[in-house]
Parts: structure tokens; C-alpha cells; sequence
């Protein structure tokens, strides 16, 4: 991950006289509000005409599903491919037994990470076996086999070709950038529309979501390769095809492996979205446990979803590893390679076969289930009778010192007041170019009719960034200082960035109830483990001469800390901002379920009421223009998007740790 | 299909049926096993699915089930007396109310158990595109309406003279008052998915008021949790049957009665909820299937008690569903063996 942060160059360096631009922009604005406040506002409203004309789009869809070609010879046979690739992979996987199963992991882990992984991947299965849950992470596995093998097989090819060709690149990088803000939610509605409910729409809405980290990896992996060695293999007479098979692709290899890895892990974090048109598993559950306020069991169904993100995420981490040395110690044993591969065939052969003579059947036995979810739920319902009076001044606090003051200068400003102040932060922080792509996104924002909206939903994303960098810096920092800190966080941000969001909303519920605070505190949650680890990872970055040289000079802690460790750090610290507002912004949606309204809720309803329909692709148009413009502000060099590729939603985590095992 | 938890695999259909006909070559001192869901092959040797065996094969009956415990129960029993009694393959499918009519015209729904409403759909896939059918009343009678925990009636009785004067309510604006509602009192309503008037009634009664989103089912009923447990003031949208009432104790607000035509300006409404009859929605691919399933839930009707037992046993007593569909139909056999075909 290093060496691809490195590849980011920040334009800027926020200047003083930057500094004093923005104060300056800032007293203009307030004194234009204070005058101007209540003119050129744009109040919602729900039967506006972009709406109704997005709801006809829908009449028409439904109109002509049957007779219209597009859908007859095109929509109608992918979606008849999909549905029976799911059958093939289902039916392949409840022939082998659950003792077969774990034979086969266990091999795998054996033969190409180590034996160490292979005892940690049984026992995870083990442990979700145990909890009960093996049919649900089977059928989630199905859902992850075939939306990350389409993926891959249309990604890889795609990344490939923006790996040669800047042209494709160029074209194809806005689509992705639209794909990856574009909330998950939004896309349900459209996709049942044209594919039904079943295995091909949540397939599909796994792979629009999944699919972009394995291009923008692949591509980067192919950027990787040196000019130079290209360039030796050319003159020496080696064809395109030539130079792409024998030199570029090996080389990106390692980097490819890491696409694959990212793409399933994108693939479980969405599996709890997927689960609300019906794809079965581990998502399923969680929904179901959450609709009877069932805690308990929604975390049990959680801590299956780390567990198997863990088991894939080791296993298909040796893709990028170098490979195994050739003869291996397990213990004092020396093993050479091929034997241990020899060894792990034959323990998967006698696992399956053992397993089907033993008719251990494809569910793990019902008698040795445990459950953890009673003391799970006694806990949670103590931690909320004790608590919830303490929790309301925090709720109020926040709500009516930040979120309430915010909204109403962004909701009550002049409209086009609001865009200029936008552009005008973009064209201090960054370019003029940025302004103009900030002006125009939130000018797309006023044709869509939706902007009360989305100034509400962009009054709790800043003041949910800024929480979260506050913290995210913070333990940053501390953990880049403290082998201990930092090797607590590590695994709770492992979790906190696998396990689903939807798990600690039902405590956070009881605590602070259906508000705007609650969906705040969901996005904190959810984006400060990738914040904590970049400034970790920046701060740590920081030259050791450098340090040596502040402390010779007599630094103080604090000096260090604010003269030379963060200064240095900058350009994680950017990263890390701009990060901070991609996650945040993909829980918007998910902030509309528990009390958020705004643009997050209008996607929310926009999928589940017929006449919401067009509110809700507004809304979710909305959201991603947001995004664009953020986006803008916070970021503004070429080289960015392909970090966000890496960085990804979930696997910061994983990658740093994988780096930190290699190193 | 084999994965679904819902559905047997072959390879267990195939256990299955072998099972039984070893032990009915084995001088029949065994009784067969109760199987939770025979294949049509099995189905037939099963000794329960005898007493259907006049008629035709049931085949796979698809069930919606929409986002609330009511429904769910209702699926749980009926699921559970289509494959114990007539041998049919369920599929249970969970999906909110639209999605679930848009299944219709593919076959991925044949049928819906409660529907509430839904005037829009019923006319664009009943009427209009034929390709489903009202199949009439569950039994169930839904109310929808305003709802304060009973302690705040009993500290407040007067609120409850809304029925006739609903402005009573701004006196209380100020209790109702939280963060998201700024200097007016909240009514929080509930799943995007459901049926609401509120602001219509807001603007009608003149009331000081602000519709606040939860924005799940989850999500209100934690918050009303979480008040009962505080004894807080709470004003939210509400309906029963509802599982989540035999946990607390709520009291519907009642406005002037719903007359027809009475909410027919959207944006102003002077009157409360209608009363809803909950019916049942079939495809007419499965109608027309000669299925006895479809005679079954053409018969299929129950009381908003029978709802609310199988409900709570589902969610409060922990039972899966079922358990809690066999407890039910082991007490009431009166009652669903007027259901058979």
C-alpha cells in the first residue's frame, strides 16, 4: 500500500495565505447570508416534475418488459445465465459435506499460504459451523463465488486494457468513480425493475459494486511495470501480445492477486443491501434479527460475516504474495513445497470423500450449535437502561450546536450564494478546474430539484467528516507513537470495517434514537478505522532522521507531534480527508433507515413505494453529485482515484495488515 | 435450490424418500418421519400427504413475506400446512410489499397473505394487466393511526377527545418535541414501505406538528422501546396487529372517522385512517394452476389474536417459525381444517 500512497502527489500545500483566503471567503459568505438569508431558497417538493417524469421512465419499463426486444433477447437471457450459474455453483456446493468443505478450505490455506493460516481458516469455519450459521454462509458464499467470478472475468480484461491504453483510461474512470459513489440502495430499485427479484439481481448489484477496485487495480498493476523494461522487451522484437503475456502481465501479478482480494471483500460488505431483494445467507439474517429488534443474533450472524471475510481474505492473499519459498518449516520439519501441496491434495480428497461416506450432510450438525446471542442480548439491553438518559445531552448537544445551525444556512442561504461559496472553497484549495466541476455538480443538484434535501444530507457528511478526522487523527497518531495502541486498534479496526453497519445500529437506536445523530455516529463508526490507519501509516512514514534531528533540536511531544509529524504526513493526511468523505457518504443511505430523512431516506423509500420511484433516482443522483463535489474539494490531483481504487471501501485494513505480515 | 434453508435438497429428498420406503417395507412398526418438506416424488409416500392424495400434486407454491412479524406469522402457518398437509414445496421470499407485486406477472410471486391497501398496485396488476387476483379477507383487520404509550393517556386523559377536536394535540406539541422536530412536537413515522397520511392530517387539523422519518420498522419500534423503558412522551405512527404490542402497552389517538372520500386531497386530510380489511393477492398463473394450494389460502382467514400468539412466539419467545406455526396449528385444529381443500 506504501508504495501506491507514494504515487500520490498533492498539488498543494495549505499555505497560510490559503488559509486567509478561506477565513476571508467565509466572513463574505456569512455577511452575504445575514443579509440575503430566505431569498432564492429551493423548498422541497415531493411531486416536483423531475420526479414524475423518472416515474413515467418506470411505467414504461414496466410496460414493455415483456414484448421489447432489449429485453426479450438481451435483459432476459443474462438474467436466465446468472440464475443458472447460481444453481450450478449451489448444487455443486450441497454435494460436498460440511466435513468436505473444511477439508478443501483447510488444503487450500495448506498449499498456498501456510500451515498457520490453514489451522486459522478451520477454525473460523469451525467457529461459524458452531454458531449455527453454516447453510446461511454457504448461500452467502454462493452470492460472493459468482458475482466476484463475473467480475473478475469482465474486470481484469477492462483493467488490462486501462493499463495500455490512456484513452480507455480516461473514459472509463468517471464511470467507475460514478459506480463506487452511486449508494447500493439506488441501483435496487432500477435492478428489480429490469431483472426481478432472484439470483441475477443481486449478482449484478454485488458486481456494479465490486467490480471497479478490479479494474483500477489491474490497470495500476499493468502502470506499475517500468517504462524501461517495456521499452528492452519492445526492442527486442516482442509483439503487443508478447510484451503484455511474458513481461507486463507477471510483473502486475502480485498487483492483479490484490485486485482479486479487494474485489471479494467489496462483495461481503454489501451482502446486508443484497439481502433486501431476496438474496439469501448471511445478510438475510441480519435483516431478519434486526426487524425483531433481535441483537443477539444479528451480531451472531455479524461475527459470521468477519469470520468469512477473514477465510477469504487469507486464503486469496497468497495471490499476491510472492509465493511460497520452496521448502518450508513447519516446526522443526522441513517440508519441501510439492510435498505439502501433494499432502493437501490428498487431505481435501479424504475430506470429501470422508465426509460423503460419513453422510455428514451439507449442514453442520444442529446438536453442537451454540449460542451466544442471550448474554449478547442482556448486555445491550443493560448498556441501554443504564445509559440512555446520559446519551441525550450528547444527542441534543451536537444536534442543536452543530447540525441545527449548519442545516439552516445551508437550507435558508440564496441557492446560487451556497454554489458560489463551494466553488470558491474548491478554487482555494485546489484549481479553478475544480471549481467548475464543484459549480456544475451542485448546479445539476438545483435541476434535479432536490436540493433542500441534499443541503440537509451535506450538513450531516461535514459534520460527520469532521468527527471522524478528529478522532481518525488522534488515534492515528497515537497508534504511529505506541507499538501497543496500535496493535489494540488493529484488530478492532478490522472488525469495525467488516462487520455490517447495520449490526450496532439497534444499541445506537435505543441510545440515541431514530435521529440524525444516530446516522452520524453510524458513518463515524464506519469510516474512522481507514482514517486511523492512513495517518498511522503516514506518521510512521515520517524520515527516522527527521525525527532525531526535532529531538536533538529539544522538541517537545506536542511540537513533534504538530511541528514535524503531522506536517510530514500531509499528504496521508489528504488521502485520509478525502477518504474519510467517500465512507461517509456511502452511509448516507443507510443513515435514511434510522432517522436520517434527507436524500438518504428518499432513496430508501424511493425503493420500496411505487410513486417514490422518481424521488428516489433523484435522490441517489443526488448523492453521488455530492460525492463528485467533495470529492473536488478535498482532492484534487490525477493520480488520486487510482488510490481510492486501492484504499477501497473495506480493505485498508487488510491490505495494511497483509503488508505488515510481508514486511 | 438445495442451499435455500426453505427447500430440501435433492440429495436429502432422495434420503428422505428412501428412508421411507425402507420403513414401510420394515413391517410399518416405525412410523414414517415427519419431513418438513416433501418433494413432489416424496410427497406421496409420506403418510400425511395421504389424505391428499385424491388431489392434484401442489407443486411450489412462492410466498411473499413483507417486512413485518404479522406477516411473517401468517406465512409461518401457512407454509407450514402446505407442506405438512398437501405436500407442497414452499419458498418464502423476503421482500417489501412492491417488489412483491412485481412479482406477479414473472412467477416469482404466487402469493401475497396481507396485503394492506395498495389501491395503485391493485389496479395496474388486477385490473389492468390481469395477471393477478383478489383472493378477499384474511380475517385480519388492520388500524392504522396515531399511538401514545398508555401511561401518557393515563397522566393525559384529555388527549384522548382528538376524535372530536383534534387540535387537542397542540397542547402537547411541546412534550412531543425532540432534536429532529425543531419548535414542534414529532410524530415519527415508520417504514418507508408503509402507508401515510400524516402530513396530509397536519395540514387539515391545523396541528403544530412534524413528520419525522425512522425510516425502518426497526427503528420506530426501538425508539418506542426505548421511551416506555424512560417513561418519555412518544406520539408515533403505529398499526395493529402488530407483535410489538403485546411488548408495550400503546393507545391509538383516535381523529374524526374515516368516511370514503374523505383523504382524497393528499396534501389535506380532516379525518383519521381508513379501516383496512387485509386481503389476499394471488397471480393468475397459480389460480389457473389447479393447485389445491390455491383453495387452500382462497380459505385461508384468521383472527388479528391467532396473528399476534404465533407473532409473539416468534419473536419474543425466541421460537423459529416454525415452531411456533406447529404450536399454533397443534391448538387451533378447528380452525385451518376448515382451510382444506
Amino acid at each position: 500500500m506504501t508504495d501506491i500512497a507514494a504515487t500520490v502527489q498533492p498539488r498543494f500545500a495549505l499555505s497560510l495565505g490559503r488559509v486567509g483566503q478561506l477565513l476571508a471567503l467565509g466572513v463574505l459568505f456569512l455577511i452575504a447570508f445575514v443579509v440575503l438569508q430566505g431569498n432564492g431558497t429551493l423548498p422541497h417538493k415531493d411531486d416536483s416534475q423531475v420526479f414524475l417524469t423518472l416515474n413515467g421512465v418506470r411505467d414504461w419499463v414496466d410496460a414493455n418488459r415483456s414484448t421489447n426486444p432489449v429485453f426479450v433477447y438481451v435483459l432476459g437471457p443474462i438474467r436466465a445465465a446468472i440464475d443458472g450459474l447460481d444453481g450450478i455453483v449451489t448444487s455443486l456446493l450441497s454435494q460436498a459435506s460440511w466435513i468436505g468443505l473444511l477439508a478443501v478450505a483447510g488444503a487450500l490455506a495448506l498449499a498456498f499460504v501456510s500451515w498457520r493460516t490453514a489451522l486459522l481458516v478451520i477454525g473460523s469455519l469451525l467457529a461459524i459451523g458452531l454458531l449455527g450459521l453454516w447453510t446461511e454462509t454457504l448461500q452467502t458464499l454462493v452470492l460472493i463465488a459468482n458475482s466476484v467470478a463475473l467480475s473478475l472475468l469482465i474486470g481484469i480484461p477492462l483493467g488490462i486494457l486501462a493499463g495500455r491504453n490512456d484513452r480507455f483510461l480516461a473514459f472509463i474512470t468517471p464511470i467507475l468513480d460514478f459506480m463506487q459513489i452511486m449508494p447500493t440502495f439506488a441501483y435496487l430499485a432500477p435492478l428489480t425493475l429490469i431483472f426481478l427479484i432472484g439470483p441475477a439481481s443481486a449478482v449484478i448489484a454485488t458486481l456494479i459494486y465490486a467490480m471497479p477496485p478490479a479494474i483500477r487495480i489491474t490497470s495500476l498493476g499493468i502502470r506499475g511495470v517500468p517504462v524501461q523494461t517495456v521499452e528492452a522487451a519492445e526492442s527486442l522484437g516482442a509483439t503487443d501480445g508478447q510484451v503484455l503475456r511474458k513481461v507486463q502481465l507477471p510483473i502486475a501479478r502480485r498487483t492483479i492477486g490484490l485486485a482479486v482480494n479487494q474485489t471479494i471483500m467489496m462483495a461481503l460488505s454489501i451482502i446486508v443491501i443484497a439481502a433486501l431483494i431476496n438474496a439469501p445467507g448471511l445478510g438475510e439474517s441480519i435483516i431478519v434479527a434486526i426487524e425483531k429488534l433481535k441483537f443477539g443474533a444479528a451480531v451472531t450472524a455479524g461475527i459470521a460475516i468477519v469470520l468469512l471475510a477473514m477465510v477469504l481474505d487469507r486464503i486469496t492473499a497468497s495471490a499476491s504474495g510472492a509465493g511460497l519459498p520452496a521448502v518450508i518449516a513447519i516446526g522443526p520439519l522441513r517440508v519441501p513445497r510439492r510435498t505439502l501441496r501433494i499432502i493437501a491434495l490428498a487431505i481435501a480428497v479424504v475430506g470429501l470423500l470422508g465426509g460423503a461416506l460419513a453422510s455428514a450432510g451439507s449442514s453442520f450438525p444442529a446438536a453442537w450449535h451454540v449460542s451466544i446471542a442471550k448474554p449478547l442480548d442482556d448486555a445491550v439491553r443493560w448498556v441501554e437502561l443504564t445509559f440512555a438518559g446520559l446519551t441525550d445531552a450528547l444527542k441534543n448537544g451536537v444536534s442543536a450546536g452543530l447540525l441545527d445551525p449548519i442545516q439552516t444556512v445551508l437550507t435558508t442561504s440564496p441557492w446560487w450564494l451556497v454554489i458560489a461559496a463551494a466553488a470558491g472553497i474548491a478554487a482555494i484549495v485546489n484549481s479553478t478546474r475544480a471549481a467548475v466541476v464543484v459549480a456544475v455538480a451542485l448546479v445539476l443538484i438545483v435541476l434535479l430539484q432536490v436540493w433542500e434535501h441534499a443541503m440537509q444530507t451535506l450538513t450531516m457528511v461535514i459534520v460527520s467528516v469532521v468527527l471522524t478526522m478528529a478522532i481518525g487523527i488522534v488515534l492515528g497518531v497515537w497508534a504511529a507513537r505506541n507499538r501497543v495502541v496500535s496493535a489494540v486498534l488493529r484488530p478492532i479496526n478490522d472488525a469495525a470495517q467488516t462487520l455490517p453497519s447495520f449490526v450496532y445500529l439497534l444499541p445506537a437506536l435505543a441510545l440515541f434514537g431514530p435521529t440524525r445523530f444516530t446516522a452520524i455516529l453510524a458513518a463515524v463508526i464506519y469510516s474512522v478505522p481507514a482514517v486511523v490507519r492512513l495517518v498511522e501509516d503516514g506518521v510512521r512514514g515520517v524520515s527516522p532522521t527527521v525525527i532525531e534531528a526535532a529531538t536533538a533540536a529539544g522538541a517537545s511531544r506536542l511540537q513533534m507531534i504538530r511541528k514535524v509529524q503531522l506536517p510530514m504526513a500531509r499528504r496521508s493526511l489528504l488521502v485520509a480527508t478525502n477518504q474519510g468523505v467517500v465512507l461517509v457518504l456511502a452511509m448516507v443511505v443507510l443513515g435514511g433507515l434510522v432517522g436520517a430523512q434527507a436524500l438518504g431516506f428518499d432513496v430508501v423509500s424511493g425503493f420500496s413505494q411505487r410513486n417514490f420511484f422518481g424521488r428516489g433516482v433523484a435522490a441517489a443522483i443526488g448523492i453521488v453529485l455530492l460525492g463528485v463535489m467533495l470529492d473536488r474539494i478535498t482532492q484534487g490531483t490525477g493520480q488520486r482515484r487510482s488510490v481510492r481504487g486501492v484504499v477501497g471501501r473495506l480493505g485498508v485494513g487488510l491490505n495494511s495488515n497483509r503488508a505488515s505480515r510481508e514486511a | 435450490m438445495g442451499l435455500n434453508r426453505r427447500t430440501l435438497s435433492p440429495t436429502a429428498a432422495m434420503l428422505a424418500t428412501f428412508a421411507i420406503i425402507l420403513s414401510a417395507c420394515g413391517g410399518g412398526a416405525t412410523p414414517a418421519p415427519s419431513i418438513s418438506t416433501p418433494g413432489a416424488s416424496g410427497g406421496e409416500a409420506s403418510a400425511s400427504a395421504v389424505a391428499a392424495a385424491s388431489l392434484a400434486p401442489c407443486g411450489t407454491v412462492n410466498i411473499a413475506v413483507n417486512p413485518w412479524v404479522g406477516y411473517e406469522a401468517d406465512a409461518a402457518v401457512v407454509g407450514y400446512l402446505l407442506q405438512q398437509k398437501l405436500g407442497c414445496t414452499v419458498v418464502k421470499k423476503n421482500i417489501d410489499e412492491q417488489t412483491s407485486w412485481q412479482g406477479f406477472p414473472t412467477g416469482e410471486v404466487d402469493v401475497i397473505l396481507e396485503n394492506w391497501g395498495h389501491e395503485d398496485l391493485a389496479a395496474k396488476y388486477i385490473t389492468a394487466d390481469k395477471v393477478a387476483q383478489d383472493l378477499g379477507s384474511n380475517g385480519n383487520e388492520g388500524v392504522i393511526g396515531w399511538y401514545v404509550p398508555k401511561f401518557f393517556v393515563d397522566a393525559n386523559p384529555d388527549i384522548l377527545t382528538a376524535k372530536t377536536d383534534p387540535t387537542i394535540l397542540n397542547k402537547y406539541a411541546a412534550q412531543f418535541k425532540t432534536s429532529e422536530s425543531g419548535d414542534k412536537g414529532q410524530i415519527l413515522d415508520g417504514d418507508p414501505s408503509f402507508v401515510t397520511n400524516d402530513q396530509g392530517m397536519i395540514n387539515g387539523f391545523g396541528l403544530n406538528y412534524k413528520v419525522v422519518y425512522s425510516g425502518s420498522e426497526a427503528a420506530s419500534n426501538k425508539a418506542i422501546q426505548a421511551a416506555v423503558d424512560a417513561q418519555k412522551p412518544i406520539l408515533v405512527y403505529y398499526y395493529t396487529p402488530n407483535w410489538f404490542s403485546s411488548k408495550v402497552d400503546l393507545v391509538h389517538i383516535e381523529f374524526p372517522a374515516w368516511t370514503p372520500g374523505c383523504d382524497k386531497v393528499a396534501t389535506n386530510i380532516k379525518c383519521d385512517y381508513p379501516p383496512y380489511h387485509l386481503n389476499k393477492v394471488v397471480s393468475t398463473k397459480f389460480a389457473t394452476s389447479g393447485s389445491p394450494a390455491f383453495t387452500f389460502i382462497q380459505k385461508f382467514k384468521w383472527t388479528n389474536d391467532d396473528q399476534n400468539a404465533v407473532a409473539a412466539d416468534i419473536t419474543s419467545n425466541g421460537m423459529s417459525d416454525d415452531d411456533a406455526a406447529k404450536k399454533w396449528v397443534d391448538a387451533n385444529p378447528s380452525v385451518w381444517q376448515a382451510w382444506m381443500p
